[in-house]
């Protein structure tokens, strides 16, 4: 074969920044070559789909809310990831903290004082850390692969909510809609034109398990549970806890994004809840940020983009927004890719 | 006894494609590679048969077009994992997500068309039967062959294997383009010959189920069998006992396949001798040759 990777002494901490950006570049040519194909003329694609969102006030307002929950749920993953955790069921994880955060309004529509905004974000996360703990449970207990475990939990979840949603929980006075009540008041969070304080939360998040990341102990023992399995027993760290610990954070983290998009955006609860959806995106947005907790913060940022600009093109340019997640597939497929130059020299050999 | 014949019917058709894809995927595993894109491979399956049929009028046609299909994604699979070294689990995560937006994008225009059924007699339909073949092939590949020796020595220990002259990563390829084949294949059973139309989604989570029915049948092809069909069985089943008219919200008993699946997982899991028996020592691993 005329490619043959030789390995670097020590992992090259220049290709670490840059690979993203080749992977980022690689993208846009693929896009530009879409957009052709589709008798497009590539420059006004790309521009239309990458560049035409940000211009706009009020689209850099929906980047954010699209971000928001991207950025909870990359964050925990791309720790987890590092754990060696495969937690690939965020998707289900937001969905049920979802539903739980509905419980609420639903219920006791009458609690209507400040303590009932935290009161439903806590449920939210409530409801995501339990729909984890499944797969982590079934994994430490049974030794059953939680990367299907965790996935199965996602279809199971969707179906649990289309149920409820459709069910129980639906709005008596809602005209037989499949939705439940309106969050009102208290119920919703506060916001800021479309920007709501699920944002801020993202920030927090994605800076705090930055650090702890790289400054706290714990950190250092995923890390190393992580890329050194063994080194990491001798160390007295616990593997069983480390499973627990990632599907407990990534679940809730997950869980708080399913809460905040219902009390910040939607204000209630319908069926079909597209948001879920961004689960798996999320686990793109942390591959995409190196599995560094803070780089979740610009790849979800990206990643948002990608969605506005599907709507765009669907709408200016009469591609369907489905690009989008072509787009995203093919950006996952790049920075996989490219992780290679951080660990591999690429040499091209004639053949012999 | 129509009836019965009927459920019989339904059974078959839902475990035919759990049958096919995890045959595949075996395959790919028992040479060492954890390819977790089935799903990504199948619904491009599903989609290029579907299209393929649809722009020729031939289904035979379309059999080869989601063969096609799916080895193609699982050769881009393979250069990123093999050639690139790149991680098999977070690959095979890209393949699904790339696979479900390109056949979104590609499925545009298929959504409501229609495509004549493949032909089949009293619902036995040739797929049905090749799947049959296709274990026999499998089972006697594996373990009366000397390629097969080979793929199962790759997967177990790669380094020894490459030392004694094999080419680890050209098997690779092939096994792992074999596994792609038969994923597109399950997915064209789908589109072609069980319900002969395309929609978005349609794999639903198939993919995911033939990968958990590899580690239920302790990567032994016969036990595919009888995993798809006990697969197939409890999921009818469930459907039927709705008709029955048991009163259980349809959400609900549509929640039984991924149930199965977690419980299915659990019960073989959960007994680690048995699993070290027979996974495959280097299953995930990636292989750089020292030379």
């Amino acid at each position: 074969m005329p490619l043959r990777l030789e390995k670097r002494a020590e992992r090259s901490s220049t290709m670490a920044l840059v690979s993203p950006l080749i992977a980022i570049a690689l993208t846009l040519i693929f896009g530009a070559a879409v957009f052709a194909s589709r008798g497009v003329d590539p420059w006004h694609g790309l521009y239309v789909y990458f560049v035409e969102p940000l211009t706009d006030e009020w689209a850099r307002e929906k980047m954010i809310v699209k971000a928001t929950p991207l950025i909870l749920m990359g964050a925990g993953l791309a720790l987890a990831y590092r754990a060696n955790v495969w937690n690939i069921g965020a998707a289900g994880q937001l969905q049920i903290g979802a539903l739980f955060t509905g419980l609420i309004p639903v219920y006791f529509s009458n609690w209507q004082d400040p303590s009932v905004m935290p009161a439903m974000l806590l449920m939210g996360v409530i409801g995501g850390i339990l729909w984890a703990l499944i797969p982590a449970y079934l994994k430490v207990r049974f030794n059953a692969n939680e990367i299907l475990t965790s996935l199965m939990m996602v279809y199971i979840a969707d179906l649990v909510f289309d149920w409820l949603v459709r069910g129980p929980m639906r709005d008596p006075q809602g005209h037989n809609f499949p939705k439940t009540v309106n969050f009102v008041g208290w119920q919703t969070l506060p916001h800021w034109g479309d920007i709501h304080l699920g944002a801020l939360f993202a920030l927090v998040v994605a800076l705090g398990l930055g650090f702890m990341t790289y400054r706290m102990l714990k950190g250092f023992e995923l890390l190393t549970l992580g890329s050194a399995p063994r080194a990491g027993r001798f160390a007295g760290f616990s593997a069983q806890r480390a499973i627990y610990f990632c599907f407990a954070l990534s679940g809730g983290l997950a869980g708080l994004a399913g809460a905040s998009d219902v009390m910040g955006v939607s204000h209630q609860l319908q069926t079909p809840y597209s948001t879920p959806a961004y689960g798996f995106v999320a686990i793109i947005v942390a591959f995409l940020g190196r599995l560094n907790p803070i780089g979740a913060i610009f790849s979800g940022l990206l990643l948002a983009l990608t969605f506005l600009g599907g709507e765009a093109a669907q709408t200016s340019l009469h591609i369907p927004d489905k690009i989008a997640k072509v787009f995203q597939g093919v950006l996952l497929f790049f920075v996989l890719a490219c992780d290679t130059l951080v660990y591999y020299r690429v040499k091209w050999e004639s053949r012999k | 006894m129509e009836q019965l014949w009927a459920i019989a019917i339904t059974i078959i058709a839902a475990s035919t494609p759990l049958l096919i894809a995890a045959i595949g995927e075996l395959v790919s595993e028992r040479s060492g590679v954890l390819n977790l894109g089935v799903e990504g491979m199948m619904i491009m399956g599903a989609v290029a048969g579907f299209g393929a049929t649809y722009l020729t009028g031939s289904s035979a046609v379309g059999i080869f077009a989601s063969m096609l299909a799916g080895a193609g994604m699982a050769m881009l699979f393979g250069f990123l994992t093999l050639t690139l070294l790149a991680n098999q689990v977070a690959t095979g995560l890209a393949i699904t997500l790339l696979g479900i937006g390109l056949s979104a994008l590609i499925g545009e225009n298929f959504v409501g068309k229609q495509i004549e059924r493949l032909p089949n007699f009293h619902g036995i339909d040739i797929l049905i039967i090749f799947s049959f073949v296709l274990v026999g092939l499998v089972s006697w590949f594996l373990f009366r062959t000397r390629y097969g020796l080979m793929v199962r020595a790759v997967g177990d220990s790669h380094t020894s294997a490459h030392s004694m002259g094999f080419s680890v990563v050209g098997l690779r390829y092939a096994c792992v383009a074999f596994g792609g084949a038969c994923a597109g294949l399950a997915g064209g059973y789908l589109s072609i010959a069980d319900t002969p139309q395309w929609v978005e989604n349609m794999t639903a989570g198939r993919g995911w189920i033939a990968l958990a029915l590899v580690v239920f049948a302790t990567w032994l092809p016969k036990r595919v069998v009888l995993g798809a069909y006990l697969f197939g069985t409890i999921s009818i089943l469930a459907f039927v006992v709705q008709t029955m008219g048991l009163n259980v919200p349809p959400q609900l008993l549509s929640c039984t396949p991924y149930l199965v699946t977690i419980v299915a997982l659990v019960l073989i899991s959960r007994n680690k001798r048995v699993l070290r028996a027979n996974t495959p020592a280097c299953l995930g691993q990636a292989f750089v040759a020292d030379r």
